[in-house]
Formats: structure tokens, C-alpha cells, sequence
């Protein structure tokens, strides 16, 4: 005699505590077993491409900060960085030193909650505050800059809003040396956890060629053991004159590409932005950082694609220009879209335990997601 | 005792027997009202934070507001739900965890019911739970207080093995299933209890020590996840399951299963205590027999049984906000081929102890 089974779908989120916002999963299990996951988008969608074309090229700049809201500073930094790169504007020195040091403080941010979060997804708690107890410093040296905590609006083309609060790099050095031993603690209590290992190690496995097929990129990349990171391989702005490491998932404790790789890597990267940060705070010249702010922001006929290394990934902006204030197209590559679409891949076979680990170990934003 | 007082007091044994019946209920309540505050003012302080602070004197009375405020709440009950069995799931969680306490010897004073058979009698009834549990997830007629219900029923079953291993090896060194029984044999300071080889002599009090810790160990991790707590705490799993069995239950209805929980952390806390650690005795001697006052030293046993329970609700509290959650393979892994296997090579060698 055979029982009848079947299969069983199930609805995880829009609601849900572990969708990292309101991505809607459509899951088929078999038991506890995942057998086909289909992710269903657009709950956030803003039309964020299309309004660009409304708005004048500065407007536009508020908008990206919406896109990955946990690394807006970043989304500012590819966008005008893109828009430089079609006016053909240099900027000075300094506004560049300014630029990595924001967007490695906000890389360290990013990286903070996809770390915490990812405990939190595994069950863990206490990491989560206490590595948000040391984002609220970042956001507070932000706030000391710009005003702002969340959405900046910071960098400008040709440009920043403000200069440096008189404080900051003091405030900043110290701070990197208050986070240094926290890292190792989050090591101590979580990374290195046997509960933790266990949980995380061998479980959606992606491989290199898989995720190059998939066109992943950032730290979900580098965490399946490809050395890709455009900070170094396609270096934008200033990142040619840091001295720092590319990190890669070696399989400490699993498979190379496993969960764990993946969020090793984040905590890993965490010091080499404090590197990077720490030698521009060194380099950093005096100046003005007016000094390139167009009077009018109105580029040339033509287009162009920039692409930056966001804290997740490929962040590419490809902008056409038909030679008046308002952009006629802009579209985003997102590298969150991108990770995403490997989910059903690297969660086939598991169980739905494993399938919360994979989505938070793939370090997604759905506002980056939807646009 | 008790009981004899009440009958005296009241003339009617079945008025007696009702009063001193609702007595765990006054110990419950309270405590369920502490515990709570305690657990989220632990979790604050460990995670650098400080918790409630506005309600009384840095927070305490959090939870009578909580409680308050939940009673309030419009009792939703989803239209496509089981109704009868929706309602009666959170009373018979809450039976059988209440259940458990009459067995529980709270002083020399003080037990609810004398049972012989105490041990047998709590594992028993505890099991109503898993009855209550799956109830309230399958009446939910809802995905994941199924899924949460399922692992629950699954979990305790399971993990209900190493725990009457565990107390079966204490039962074959102190021969009484009986709770109170227990409790007396391990009179006389610190050193009398369980875990130090109870009041054994010599060769075998030796012996015994490192085996009764094992035992201990295996039945702390067992009851933690009997009572669904972290690292175990698959069947509310809130990152997968949203809350698990119940998910779908607001107002008085989800006070009461919250209520059931906390009175279940304590019960397994007052039982490792009874078993390993001495239950009600004092690990010093009474005050009261220093001083010549005999009605004292039940009330200091009572102290020192709430104080045993409410250290192991804290070390539960500790691992709870420190440890991640494992997985439901690895929760069966953990209990089928490890914690059974350790348990029955410690009750032999335990048994083969006590022949010595």
C-alpha cells in the first residue's frame, strides 16, 4: 500500500519576517523539502526609470538613494560618477578622497546589516544589535556630514553637497579603531559557531560558472571563488591608489560557495573597506570642492555605461542623453535583481530552513530589486 | 500539610482540595509575569540595549501592561478555522503544563498532589501539550501553523526518549518515582544532591559524579527543546515560520499559549532542580532550624525552589538570545544519534554503578 502525497505550495511573504522586504516567494515543498521556488516581484515597484525621464539630471539623484537604501551613498557615487563620465567633468581631489571614504563607511554599513540579518535569519539575535549599535555611528557620521541618515543626497555631479564637517576624520579614525575588535567579536559569537557552521556550511552551494552564467556579481561572486571586484579589475574614481584585498570564499568550513562563504566574505570585506578608508584619511588633501560643480547640468548627445562596485555588487547605470537637461533614458543593472534570479538554482533539494539561509546569504534589497 | 490545614480551615474537604488545587496557579501567574519582564530586560542587557524602562521601576510592571493590553485585543478567530478546536487548543496547552505542576513538590509543605508515581505522572501529562499543540496548528487551517505544529509534535516525541533515559537513571539510584521522595533523599546541604552522587557513600558517590553530570547535560538539552526553546525552537521558528502553531491566534487566546510556554520553561527547570539538584533543600541548612522557628523552613524551602527554577529559566533565557537555531534534520540528527545513544550508555553504566 502507498499513501497519496503531494506536493504543497506555499505563500512566503509578501509578509514575511525573513523576505528582507516584500518579495513574495512562491514555494513548492515536498514535505520540508524545497522542490521549485519562484520569485514573484514588483511589490515596491516605484517606475523609477521612467521618472528619471522627467526630472532633470540632479533630480535624479535623490531617486537612486531609494534604490539599495541601505548603500544610498553608494548609488549617488555610480550615478554622478556615470554623469561625469558623459560631461566629461574632472573633479578635485579632494571630492574624490571624500567619495571613497563615504562610500567604504557606507560599504561597511551595508555589509553590517547584511551580516546581521543573516544571523537574525538563522536565529540568532544578539548579533543583529549589536552590529547595528555600530552602523548607528556610521549613520551618525553621515548625519554630521550631510544631515542625513538614510537617504543622503550627498554626492553631486561634479560634486558634493557639503564638505567635510571639521570633526569627521577624527571621529572616523576613531571609529574604525572601536570597530576592528567588534568585527572579531561578531566572529567570535556568530562566523565561528558550531551551530552556526552547521547551519550554513554545504548548504546552496553556487558555483563559479553558475554564478558567472547567472551574471552574479560582488560578494556573491567572490564568495563562489572568483577574483572579480571592480574597485580593482575596472578601477573608477580614485580606487587605484589603495592598497587592499580582493576577498574570495576559500570553503573554510564547506564547499567553496556555500552560505557561509558567502557571508564570510561580507565580514571579511568589512576590514578591507577599514584599509581603504584608513589610507585616505592619510592622503586626504585640502581644497575646495565647489571648484567642478557645473552651472548647468546638461551633457553632450550620446551615451554612456558606468558601472561602480556597490557593497552587493555590479551597480551599472546606463544613461542615453539627447542633449537637454532632462536624461531620455536611464536604466539601472542592479546586482540584487541579478543575485536573486539564482535563488531557485541554489535551493532546489534543501529544506525550507536552508532556503531562509540561502535568501538572506544572497544579501538582497528590494528596493534595488523593483526600482 | 497544606491540605490538612485547608480542611481544617474550611470544614469540607472538596472546597480544601479545589483551593489548594488553584495554590500552583498563585505561584504560576506571578512568576509567568517576572519571567517575561526578566526575559526581555536578559536579552536587553546582553544585547547592549535596556529594555523596558517606562513601566515602573525599570520596567517591572511591562508585562501587567502587556497584559492588559492583549485582553483588549479583538479575539480574531479566521473564518475558515476550526472553531471548537481552535478555542480549546490554547486551554489544553495550558492543562497540560499546569498539569504538571501538581506534581511538583514546592517545599516539604507543599504538594499538590502526593502522587507515588510523580515523575511517570509529569511525563505523562506533558505530553497533552504535543495533543494541544497540533490542535492549534491544524484548526488554524493555515500553511505555517501546520508546518509549526508538525515539527513541534515531532520534536517532542522525539526528544520525550532521552529524558525519561535521564530519569530513569535517577529513579534506579534513588529507587522512588515518587518527587517529594526524591526531594528528602537529597536533604542535608549542597553535597546530597543528584548531580554530586546524591546521599551515596564512598567509592560510589565518586563514581557517580561525572556520569550524573553527563545525565544532567543530556536532560537540560532535551528539556530545552521539549519546551521549544532556542537552539530548539523549531516550531516557532520565526524567521521560517513566522510564529509557528500560532500564527493565527490573537488577544486573551495567545496570552494564554504564551502564558503555557513560560509555565513549561519553569517546569522543566523545577524539574532538572528536583531530580539533579535537590528540589526544595536548601544547599547550607535552614535558618528556621537556627533558630528554633519551624513554620519557616517551608517557606525557605519554597525559596530555594523557586530559586533553583529560576536560575535554569535564566541559563534558558542566556542560550536563547546567544545561540542561532538549527535545523528540524539536524534537531533529529542531535537527539536520534546522539542524546538517545549517550543516555543509554549512561544508564547502564549508572546502573552497573549502583550494584557496586
Amino acid at each position: 500500500m502507498s499513501l497519496k502525497t503531494e506536493e504543497l505550495t506555499l505563500n512566503m511573504g509578501p509578509q514575511h519576517p525573513s523576505t528582507h522586504g516584500v518579495l513574495r516567494l512562491e514555494v513548492v515543498l515536498d514535505g520540508e523539502v524545497v522542490v521549485e521556488v519562484r520569485p514573484h516581484l514588483g511589490y515596491l515597484h516605484r517606475c523609477f526609470e521612467k521618472h528619471c525621464e522627467a526630472m532633470t539630471y540632479p533630480q535624479v539623484i535623490p531617486y537612486t538613494d531609494r534604490m539599495d537604501y541601505l548603500a544610498s551613498m553608494y548609488n549617488n557615487f555610480g550615478y554622478v560618477t556615470a554623469v561625469e563620465k558623459l560631461m566629461e567633468i574632472e573633479v578635485p581631489e579632494r571630492v574624490e578622497y571624500i567619495r571613497v571614504i563615504m562610500g567604504e563607511l557606507q560599504r561597511i554599513a551595508s555589509h553590517q546589516v547584511a551580516v546581521g540579518t543573516y544571523g537574525l535569519d538563522v536565529g540568532a539575535f544578539t548579533p543583529f544589535l549589536y552590529l547595528f549599535r555600530d552602523r548607528e555611528t556610521i549613520l551618525s557620521l553621515f548625519e554630521m556630514t550631510c544631515g542625513a541618515r538614510l537617504l543622503y543626497n550627498y554626492m553631486w555631479v561634479g560634486g558634493l553637497s557639503h564638505d567635510l564637517h571639521p570633526d569627521f576624520l577624527r571621529k572616523t579614525k576613531e571609529f574604525l579603531e572601536y570597530l576592528k575588535p567588534n568585527i572579531d567579536e561578531i566572529n567570535n559569537l556568530l562566523t565561528f559557531n558550531k551551530i552556526f557552521i552547521e547551519r550554513t556550511a554545504n548548504v546552496g552551494v553556487l558555483p563559479a560558472d553558475v554564478a558567472l552564467n547567472f551574471g552574479a556579481t560582488g560578494p556573491n561572486l567572490r564568495a563562489s571563488g572568483y577574483k572579480w571586484d571592480l574597485r580593482r579589475d575596472d578601477p573608477y574614481s580614485i580606487y587605484d591608489r589603495f592598497d587592499f584585498d580582493v576577498i574570495v570564499g576559500e570553503g573554510l568550513v564547506g564547499t567553496i560557495g556555500d552560505c557561509w562563504d558567502r557571508y564570510y566574505v561580507r565580514v571579511l570585506e568589512m576590514k578591507e573597506s577599514i584599509k581603504i578608508i584608513e589610507q585616505a584619511i592619510e592622503q586626504i588633501p585640502e581644497g575646495d570642492i565647489t571648484t567642478a560643480l557645473p552651472k548647468r547640468v546638461k551633457p553632450p548627445k550620446g551615451h554612456i555605461y558606468h558601472r561602480v562596485e556597490n557593497p552587493k555588487g555590479e551597480l551599472g547605470y546606463f544613461i542615453i542623453s539627447d542633449g537637454s537637461v532632462n536624461p531620455s533614458r536611464v536604466k539601472v543593472r542592479p546586482p540584487s535583481f541579478v543575485s536573486l534570479s539564482a535563488i531557485n538554482d541554489m535551493s532546489k533539494g534543501h529544506l525550507v530552513g536552508d532556503l531562509v539561509a540561502i535568501l538572506g546569504s544572497l544579501d538582497i534589497v528590494l528596493g534595488e530589486i523593483d526600482r | 500539610m497544606i491540605q490538612e490545614i485547608l480542611i481544617d480551615l474550611f470544614g469540607n474537604e472538596i472546597v480544601a482540595f479545589i483551593i489548594s488545587a488553584a495554590l500552583p496557579l498563585v505561584f504560576i501567574v506571578p512568576f509567568v509575569i517576572f519571567a517575561v519582564w526578566l526575559e526581555r530586560k536578559v536579552s536587553a542587557h546582553m544585547q547592549d540595549r535596556l529594555g523596558p524602562m517606562r513601566v515602573g521601576w525599570h520596567g517591572v510592571l511591562q508585562t501587567v501592561a502587556d497584559f492588559i493590553k492583549l485582553v483588549q485585543k479583538e479575539d480574531i478567530i479566521a473564518a475558515d478555522a476550526d472553531k471548537k478546536m481552535f478555542i480549546l487548543a490554547p486551554i489544553m496547552v495550558f492543562a497540560g503544563s499546569y498539569a504538571a505542576y501538581a506534581a511538583f513538590p514546592f517545599s516539604s509543605a507543599y504538594i499538590g498532589s502526593g502522587v507515588d508515581v510523580g515523575i511517570f505522572f509529569v511525563i505523562a501529562i506533558s505530553s497533552v501539550v504535543v495533543a494541544g499543540l497540533l490542535m492549534a496548528g491544524w484548526a488554524s487551517n493555515n500553511k505555517y501553523s501546520l508546518y509549526g505544529a508538525m515539527r513541534s509534535a515531532a520534536q517532542i516525541v522525539s526528544y520525550e526518549i532521552p529524558t525519561a533515559l535521564v530519569i530513569l537513571s535517577i529513579v534506579m539510584v534513588t529507587g522512588t518515582l515518587s518527587l517529594a521522595e526524591m526531594s528528602e533523599l537529597q536533604a542535608g546541604g549542597f553535597w546530597n544532591w543528584q548531580i554530586f552522587g546524591g546521599a551515596e557513600t564512598g567509592l560510589v558517590k565518586i563514581l557517580l559524579i561525572p556520569f550524573m553530570i553527563i545525565a544532567f547535560i543530556i536532560f537540560y538539552i532535551s528539556s530545552l527543546a521539549e519546551v521549544n526553546r532556542t537552539p530548539f525552537d523549531m516550531p516557532e521558528a520565526e524567521s521560517e515560520l513566522v510564529s509557528g502553531y500560532h500564527t493565527e491566534y490573537s488577544g486573551m487566546k495567545f496570552s494564554i499559549f504564551f502564558l503555557a510556554e513560560y509555565a513549561n520553561m519553569f517546569a522543566v527547570s523545577a524539574i532538572a532542580a528536583i531530580l539533579f539538584f535537590g528540589g526544595y533543600q536548601s544547599p547550607f541548612g535552614y535558618i528556621g532550624d537556627l533558630l528554633g522557628i519551624d513554620w519557616l523552613v517551608p517557606f525557605e524551602q519554597l525559596f530555594w525552589f523557586a530559586m533553583k527554577g529560576l536560575f535554569f529559566v535564566f541559563v534558558q533565557m542566556w542560550l536563547r538570545w546567544t545561540l542561532p537555531r538549527v535545523r528540524v534534520d539536524q534537531l533529529m540528527t542531535i537527539c536520534w544519534k546522539y542524546l538517545i545513544p549517550y543516555a543509554f550508555v549512561n544508564l547502564i553504566i549508572i546502573g552497573l554503578i549502583t550494584l557496586i
